[in-house]
């Protein structure tokens, strides 16, 4: 399924900043990025360390908002949403994997994954349900009950794309969602996620350090010291 | 987010830390058991002395020589049988007067002796006070007027010394004097720390004889009806003044009695509330306190909820809730083991308590306010946590 021509980009960024008061130094992590992700793409985002990719995911997952510069989201302008419009955007249109998997310790894979669904007032029945069927999705549904602890790093980062999944949420943003684990959990992650992008149609962007995770995707972008650097196809 | 779902997060993370749950709700339990039960035992004070002093009879005016009040000087002004019979004129009705002489003294009948209040009086009593009796008679007219030497008992003291045998018509002895009983009265317990079962009431004048004495300590005034209380009163002190130029006499009625014990009684209950109130603050302190490390301990969680789609709104919700859970969960529970306890206090030791409606439900309400007043410092830090730096935190 591709998303008809009409259809706004997922994100449309104009010369983006974003510098953080640092003991009174001005750090700049985004000096000025224009960039467009049009809707259905699998985009990854690869550079050295510290050269502003975190903080253009978190721009683009408006968990923050730019210091200068327009970023639209589905075409809605992030500047003109109150703090409850952002909170309502985040839980509607895009899903968050992160390295470090972020799943609520005490709390069973399914309570996980329904955690979205708590946000957006969909009754307990319909959480489950949906749930369930997310973790089938990602190839857990013999792991309902299990609490994180009890799961490998693997498994757990699948819950975690599993409650990225279960709103149907138009992109999803992973900042390195195999940096915590081994070949083979890492290539069954991108299996997953490269499966979304291809059935689904949702938007994928990942930020990754290894070549070959970068490789599964359709464009990459380089970022260094703050700027988009190469975008290529 | 529902508000369903908020209530459920929030016993779902004080089930998780069910001890330090446990502990910190301790400070609000003994805030507002230490409210319920002082409140208790203030109300059940005022209620028993309201009662004794009800107890008495209606309508009754107590006239002693001097002036009453704090700081008053000794009194010089003396009080005596003339002056009685002044009273008695300007009452008009001479039965509604009585007068008391009163002394400790020891009783004795054969090997039996008890230390009893002898109180000279009259045969007016029973006009007056509400002294019923339990065998033979009052004292009578004729009594005083002979001096005889006749008592009527008060209910311990005639099981004290003549046990299960009838008192009546038998003798005791008071300072070497022999008495004949002619009444034993009912049981009425004690007014003001006054045992009056322990009185043995002889006539006035044959008490004065024995004590040697030509004193009175007081005259007693039944009114008809609560109306004639105050004007009777000024009657009386008046004639009084006019008797014995210079001098002050006082009359005092049972409602300015029950007006100043009951003042004094709620000033104590006020500030006895006050200080448990301050452990109740106490405890609300340490609610927030543990909210505060809550929140910190769990920043990564605050950051992941607003990540998924969690406005402020409902952050703050969420810890709110459990902030109010947890001083009401105490709050319950201090109301239980409070009202336990008075009832406890009540029936186990000679301190009375009474649990009125009013001092729970406001127990109740203050621990959910100190909930709401000491969670939402915690609950706002927390839903202005930056989710990118929530994430970040260790
Ligand atoms: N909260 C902050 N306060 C101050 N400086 C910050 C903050 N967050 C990021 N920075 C700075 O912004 C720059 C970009 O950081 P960012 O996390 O985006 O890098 P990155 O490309 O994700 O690096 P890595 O590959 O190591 O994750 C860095 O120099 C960093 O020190
Ligand atoms: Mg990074």
């Amino acid at each position: 399924m591709t998303a008809p021509a009409t259809a706004p980009p997922a994100f449309e960024g104009e010369n983006l900043r974003r510098s953080y008061q640092a003991d009174g130094v001005a750090v700049e992590a985004l000096r000025g990025v224009d960039l467009c992700i049009e809707s259905g793409e699998f985009v990854a985002i690869i550079g050295p360390s510290g050269s502003g990719k975190s903080t253009l995911m978190h721009l683009l997952g408006c968990l923050d908002r730019p210091t200068s510069g327009t970023l639209r989201v589905g075409g809605v302008d992030v500047a003109t949403l109150s703090e409850a419009g952002l909170a309502e955007l985040r839980n509607e249109t895009i899903g968050f994997v992160f390295q470090s998997f972020h799943l609520l310790p005490r709390t069973s894979a399914l309570d996980n994954v329904a955690l979205p669904l708590v946000y957006r007032g969909v009754g307990a029945a319909e959480r489950r349900t949906r749930a369930r069927a997310a973790l089938t999705a990602v190839g857990l549904g013999h792991r309902l009950t299990h609490r994180p602890a009890q799961m490998s790093g693997g498994e757990q980062q699948r819950v975690a794309i599993a409650r990225a999944l279960v709103g149907d949420p138009k992109v999803v943003l992973a900042d390195e969602p195999t940096g915590n684990l081994d070949t083979r959990n890492g290539a069954e992650v991108m299996d997953i996620l490269a499966g979304l992008n291809a059935d689904q149609g949702v938007a994928v962007v990942l930020v990754t350090h290894e070549p070959e995770v970068a490789a599964r995707a359709s464009r990459r972008i380089h970022v260094r010291d703050g700027r988009i650097e190469q975008d290529a196809r | 987010m529902r508000a369903r779902e908020a209530f459920l997060m929030a016993t779902e993370a004080l089930r998780v830390n069910r001890l330090r749950s446990a502990l910190t709700m301790f400070g609000v339990i003994v805030g507002v058991l230490a409210v319920v039960v002082l409140v208790a035992i203030g109300t059940g004070a005022k209620d028993a002395v309201e009662s004794e002093i009800a107890g008495l009879g209606s309508n009754i005016i107590l006239v002693v020589p001097g002036q009453i009040g704090v700081g008053a000087l000794p009194t010089q002004s003396r009080l005596g049988l003339a002056d009685a019979a002044h009273v008695r004129r300007a009452v008009g009705d001479p039965s509604r007067v009585t007068v008391s002489v009163a002394s400790g003294e020891t009783m004795r009948v054969g090997r039996n002796e008890a230390f009893v209040t002898i109180t000279g009086t009259d045969e007016n009593i029973p006009n007056i006070f509400d002294r019923p009796l339990a065998k033979g008679r009052h004292l009578s007219e004729t009594d005083v007027d002979t001096r005889r030497r006749v008592a009527v008992l008060g209910s311990e003291v005639a099981s004290r010394l003549f046990g299960d045998i009838d008192p009546i018509g038998r003798q005791a002895t008071i300072s070497g004097a022999r008495f004949r009983v002619v009444g034993v009265y009912e049981t009425v317990g004690a007014t003001f720390g006054v045992a009056r079962d322990q009185e043995v009431h002889i006539p006035v004048t044959t008490a004065q004889r024995l004590l040697g004495l030509s004193r009175i300590n007081g005259i007693a005034i039944g009114a008809t009806g609560p109306d004639e209380i105050e004007p009777l009163r000024r009657r009386v002190v008046a004639a009084l003044e006019e008797r014995h130029p210079g001098e002050r006499f006082s009359a005092v009625t049972q409602t300015q009695l029950l007006g100043t014990i009951g003042s004094v009684l709620g000033m104590l209950t006020g500030v006895l509330t006050a200080i448990a109130g301050i452990s109740l603050l106490v405890g609300g302190v340490g609610v927030s306190n543990i909210m505060l490390v809550s929140v910190r301990e769990r920043t990564r969680e605050i950051g992941l909820r607003k990540a998924l789609g969690a406005r402020q709104r409902d952050v703050l919700t969420q810890f709110l809730i459990e902030a109010v859970l947890l001083t009401t969960i105490g709050g319950v529970l201090g109301i239980l083991v409070g009202v336990g306890g008075s009832l406890l206090i009540d029936a186990v030791t000679p301190v009375p308590a009474t649990i009125t409606l009013w001092s729970v439900l406001l127990a109740f309400g203050v621990s959910v306010a100190v909930g709401v007043f000491f969670g939402v410092a915690p609950a706002r830090r927390a839903a202005r946590l930056d989710p990118v730096a929530a994430l970040r935190a260790e």
